[in-house]
């Protein structure tokens, strides 16, 4: 279960990281692996320190990981970090279908016995 | 009638689900604003709802607890932050312990609730949903974990009584 795989620790560094905007900005950019913290600093209108450090943060809770590619240090993404996310999400998907069905139910049994409102 | 959109965001831990219903606004508003119609949707069969407070205004809070057929039982908080009849709802859930205090430390959810006339008639209903946390969600699920293997359990009784599930 996916609830397991997660510990307490851990689920409040994720959460903590993903709780800035700029962060989730850089997480989304970092996906394909092409940007060195250089490159994304250029981006923000922010200091080059204030970039480090958002990655820095995203780095501790496991969302992004450092490659070296020569001189360069390449910030890549941690897709399965994201995913355990995305399927904590579909799980609340179910729930939520699963009340939608019956509050359809609700209504069709009252439009039967009442013949509509 | 049913849910025409799920729109899911991990990043920023959000999902909105929509759904067309077969009613009036003020009917499908009535789902959430009286308790008696809220307990018979929010939890399925063998896992059911009653509420306890259910003061649906501003700085209000509604209390209610989850009952299983094993005596187990999970009891939920929400403060209401706005609610505009028969269109606008935010609600902020936080789990409570078993003497109706809030667990500290648990995470929150948040729920904005719209209601709108469909165009071809009906009720559009959207549910926002934002999770403080991964934390937040887990929580949530864990409860949905065990809802959904009461629906489970339900259906196979409907199967083994000749009953259409």
């Amino acid at each position: 279960m996916v609830v397991d795989q997660i510990a307490d620790a851990d689920v409040d560094r994720i959460f903590h990281a993903l709780a800035d905007s700029t962060r989730r900005d850089i997480l989304t950019l970092a996906v394909g692996g092409k940007y060195s913290v250089s490159a994304l600093a250029e981006r923000y209108p922010m200091s080059f320190a204030a970039v480090q450090k958002h990655v820095a943060v995203l780095e501790g809770a496991g969302l992004i990981t450092k490659e070296r590619r020569g001189r360069e240090r390449l910030v890549r993404t941690d897709v399965d970090t994201v995913q355990k996310a995305r399927e904590l999400l579909d799980g609340i998907e179910e729930l939520w279908r699963a009340r939608v069905d019956r509050i359809d139910n609700l209504l069709a049994n009252e439009k039967r016995t009442t013949g509509g409102n | 009638m049913s849910v025409t959109s799920v729109v899911k965001d991990p990043e920023s831990l959000t999902m909105t689900v929509t759904a067309d219903l077969d009613a009036t606004v003020e009917r499908a508003w009535q789902l959430w604003a009286d308790p008696r119609q809220f307990e018979r949707w929010w939890g399925p069969p063998g896992y059911p709802a009653t509420v306890v407070d259910h003061d649906l205004r501003a700085g209000g809070r509604i209390t209610f607890f989850m009952t299983g057929d094993e005596g187990e039982r999970h009891d939920s908080t929400w403060d209401v932050i706005a609610a505009d009849p028969p269109r606008h709802l935010e609600l902020r859930d936080a789990d409570v312990d078993e003497d109706g205090r809030p667990n500290d430390g648990n995470a929150m959810t948040g729920f904005v609730i719209t209601i709108d006339e469909r165009d071809r008639g009906g009720a559009v209903m959207a549910i926002h949903t934002h999770f403080d946390s991964l934390a937040g969600m887990e929580q949530v699920l864990a409860t949905g974990v065990e809802e959904g293997m009461h629906m489970l359990i339900s259906q196979i009784d409907a199967v083994l009584a000749g009953a259409p599930a």
